[in-house]
């Protein structure tokens, strides 16, 4: 099986590692990764804030880039979402074809490679975050809370409150820094109060927002994306 | 005030305001959950509820479509029923004519059954000037009435405040407008229940004229719906001589059959309640029973303007039900009085400049509080996509330009012309990456990101570089194993602070 691996610009330019740990996860499991190279960024912070007609050339290149590909995997539930949402009223049939053809990468995982059970080693107490575009526009659902709960050594502790919105919501985080933060701070107690080390989430951008609070004020927690997580094996842990 | 990007002070100033309040955070709080949760209880019964949401979506779409049609049937039922119609298309208008039509009767008093369209149009404050006292007198309208305070919520207008505040607001003014309350008053509910229900039974006994809203209006029937939970509406709506009612013209459905839709999805969505206590329906007159004058005022107040636009217009299916607001993580924090109207939470912030468009600094704020998490979609008893909705409007917001608009122009068009150009991306990002310890803060809105978070400690060389390096069309398949280490152990998420 061939996949194109679409990183996302905040993957590519702030968290190479989730990219390698995808590519990693993704041959590990025998699928054949490409990343072409003419990607860049699907425009969706550019149309949550209004500006449609400048995301049009963005969607335009991002279906071209993708082109031919039976499988476009994502490790962002949000990208995945303006894509698979967004991308049919932008882009017409070409993009909306691209749209019937992208993943986000628990779902990838689940419903095409057909697996939980990703042979993963991750020796800690873990909570997950599931964040909103994947939870409601994409319906995730359980994907990612049983691919998590088969990885050998960690401990899933339920996180309370985990369907509300952390915060982030791309410019909303600096348009309405107060409100955000506040939502973020709260997410963050939540968090903390699982006892879990790590946090866990599918979407770097929240996990930017949720990362910068527990850095701030020095909490016993760290946020790292699910695919790191599933990455790591006995005989090269990812951390 | 700290950092709102690019200037949008309205709803980011006073969000800021009310976040300081540790009561009213609080207060929101504790509220909003526990409706919320009820909610979702009383709606997990209804096996059929996801049909039944679609039937009410449907049912408002066609009634909207058709609108011109149903309004004269409307008008033609109420008329048939002994009723007079009046048709008002703004604020100033509506006004006019409810105060002339209580100025007809010689009264100087009106009761009020809680109504939004009243509120939208600052009816009480239009009746104030002509010398009219209108007395609020659901429980919640008429703490925030007495406490001389503007509503907060659609639903329970005062749920920014707490029993204490309600104890303090009874016995400070209560006697300037009617009953005193007792000195010694607790803030045990039923005590301050009983406080309210002295007070305003007074009041119902003595008023002439009583003024309503309506959730509903039959077109085939005429008949005028209001669903509550204390009992106050119905007597508002039966005791008086003279019944006007002020009703937005988006409320009507075509048929008495359709109500079967909206009485299940209200109550449940609004108040968790498997059905409301009162429903109170009222056709025209009738010779020796209730009012014997009935007006019905048909407010447009920008409506016609909201159903031309193709995308905005599913606001108008609004039920009022206030779901959306006891789900939003912005309302919740950020209070009802941030969205600087009577309709407040994610609703008000794609209705509110829709009815009054974005000429103002408060109208022109709301479409972007949100973080478009999708909780109030979710929730929608007529599946009003709110996050559809608000970014649509931004694009209008976006498209006028003005204050922080050109700048955040120029900057999407400079990014977007870069993520189009991916060999500039890419040495722009090995640019950032090499002189990362120089400048993390340096990024769009930086100043707002850093009041309360750590920025990401940026990799040392962006993802497209390892690829080229480890899965390039050379080295393919020999991966670097030290490659991880390349990328920069502790970065942004707060790594480094649990080992």
């Amino acid at each position: 099986m061939r996949a194109a691996l679409f990183v996302t610009c905040v993957n590519d330019a702030v968290y190479p590692s989730t990219g390698i740990a995808t590519v990693r996860l993704l041959e590990r499991l025998g699928v054949e990764v490409d990343f072409p190279e003419a990607q860049s960024c699907c425009g969706q912070p550019q149309f949550n804030t209004g500006y449609r007609r400048e995301t049009e050339p963005l969607v335009r290149r991002t279906t071209q880039a993708f082109e031919g590909y039976e499988y476009v995997v994502t490790p962002s539930g949000s990208c995945a979402a303006m894509v698979r949402r967004h991308y049919p009223e932008i882009g017409g049939a070409d993009a909306a074809a691209l749209a019937s053809r992208t993943y986000e990468l628990t779902e990838f995982l689940v419903d095409v490679v057909g697996v939980t059970d990703v042979g993963a080693y991750f020796p800690h107490v873990v909570t997950y975050h599931p964040s909103c575009h994947g939870l409601r526009m994409l319906g995730l659902g359980e994907r990612p809370r049983k691919l998590l709960e088969a990885v050998r050594g960690l401990e899933l502790r339920e996180l309370p409150g985990a369907e509300e919105c952390c915060g982030f919501g791309g410019t909303f985080a600096v348009k309405n820094s107060d409100v955000s933060a506040a939502m973020g701070q709260d997410k963050v107690r939540s968090a903390v109060s699982t006892g879990a080390d790590v946090l866990c989430g599918a979407d770097n951008s929240c996990l930017m927002h949720i990362g910068g609070i527990l850095s701030r004020e020095d909490a016993p927690m760290r946020a790292l994306h699910l695919a790191e997580i599933l990455a790591s094996t006995e005989e090269e842990p990812w951390s | 005030m700290s950092g709102t990007y690019l200037g949008m002070p309205a709803f980011p100033v006073a969000a800021k305001a009310a976040l300081g309040n540790e009561t009213l955070r609080g207060n929101l709080r504790h509220a909003t959950h526990t409706i919320r949760d009820k909610r979702a209880k009383a709606v997990a019964e209804l096996d059929d509820w996801a049909l039944l949401r679609e039937a009410g979506k449907q049912i408002k779409d066609h009634t909207l479509r058709h609108l011109d049609r149903y309004l004269v049937q409307l008008e033609e039922s109420v008329t048939a029923a002994g009723g007079v119609v009046h048709w008002a298309g703004d604020a100033a208008e509506a006004n006019r004519i409810v105060a002339e039509l209580v100025k007809a009767t010689g009264e100087t008093e009106v009761v009020k059954v809680k109504s939004m369209a009243t509120q939208e149009i600052g009816l009480n404050e239009a009746l104030e000037a002509e010398g009219i006292s209108a007395y609020e007198t659901d429980l919640a309208e008429l703490i925030v009435q007495l406490g001389d305070d503007l509503p907060s919520h659609i639903l329970v207008p005062a749920i920014h405040r707490n029993r204490g505040e309600i104890r303090d607001i009874f016995r400070d003014r209560m006697g300037a407008w009617g009953r005193a309350a007792p000195e010694d008053l607790s803030d045990v509910p039923a005590d301050l229940a009983e406080a309210a229900r002295l007070h305003l039974r007074e009041k119902f006994l003595r008023a002439k004229v009583g003024i309503s809203g309506a959730n509903f209006m039959v077109a085939e029937t005429g008949t005028l719906v209001v669903v509550e939970s204390e009992g106050n509406g119905r007597m508002c709506l039966t005791l008086p001589e003279t019944l006007i009612s002020v009703v937005g013209i988006e409320k009507i459905v075509p048929s008495w059959q359709d109500l079967e839709v909206f009485l299940q999805t209200l109550p449940r969505s609004s108040t968790a309640e498997r059905m409301n206590p009162y429903t109170s329906m009222w056709t025209g007159t009738t010779d020796g029973d209730g009012p014997s004058a009935f007006h019905l005022v048909l407010v447009d107040n920008g409506r016609t303007d909201t159903l031309a636009d193709e995308v905005g217009r599913q606001a108008l299916r609004c039920i009022r039900c206030s779901a959306c607001l006891n789900v939003c993580p912005v309302y919740e924090r950020a209070g009802g009085h941030a969205y600087g109207s009577v309709y407040p939470g994610p609703i008000g912030a794609i209705l509110s400049p829709q009815l009054r468009g974005i000429g103002s600094e408060v109208d022109a704020s709301l479409p972007y509080a949100s973080s478009l998490c999708g909780a109030c979609y979710e929730v929608c008893p007529v599946a009003i996509d709110i996050p559809e909705v608000l970014v649509h409007l931004r694009e209008r917001i976006a498209d006028r330009g003005g204050k922080g608009h050109r700048l955040e122009k120029a900057a999407i068009k400079a990014s977007g012309w870069v993520f189009d150009h991916p060999k500039v991306l890419a040495a722009g990002e090995r640019a950032a990456s090499l002189t990362r310890k120089l400048h993390p803060s340096r990024v769009p809105g930086g100043a707002a990101w850093t009041d309360s978070r750590d920025l990401p400690e940026l990799p040392a060389a962006p993802f497209r570089d390892w690829w080229k390096k480890n899965r390039g069309e050379k080295n393919r398949g020999e991966e670097n194993r030290g490659e991880k280490n390349d990328q920069g152990g502790k970065n942004n998420r707060g790594e480094g602070t649990a080992t």
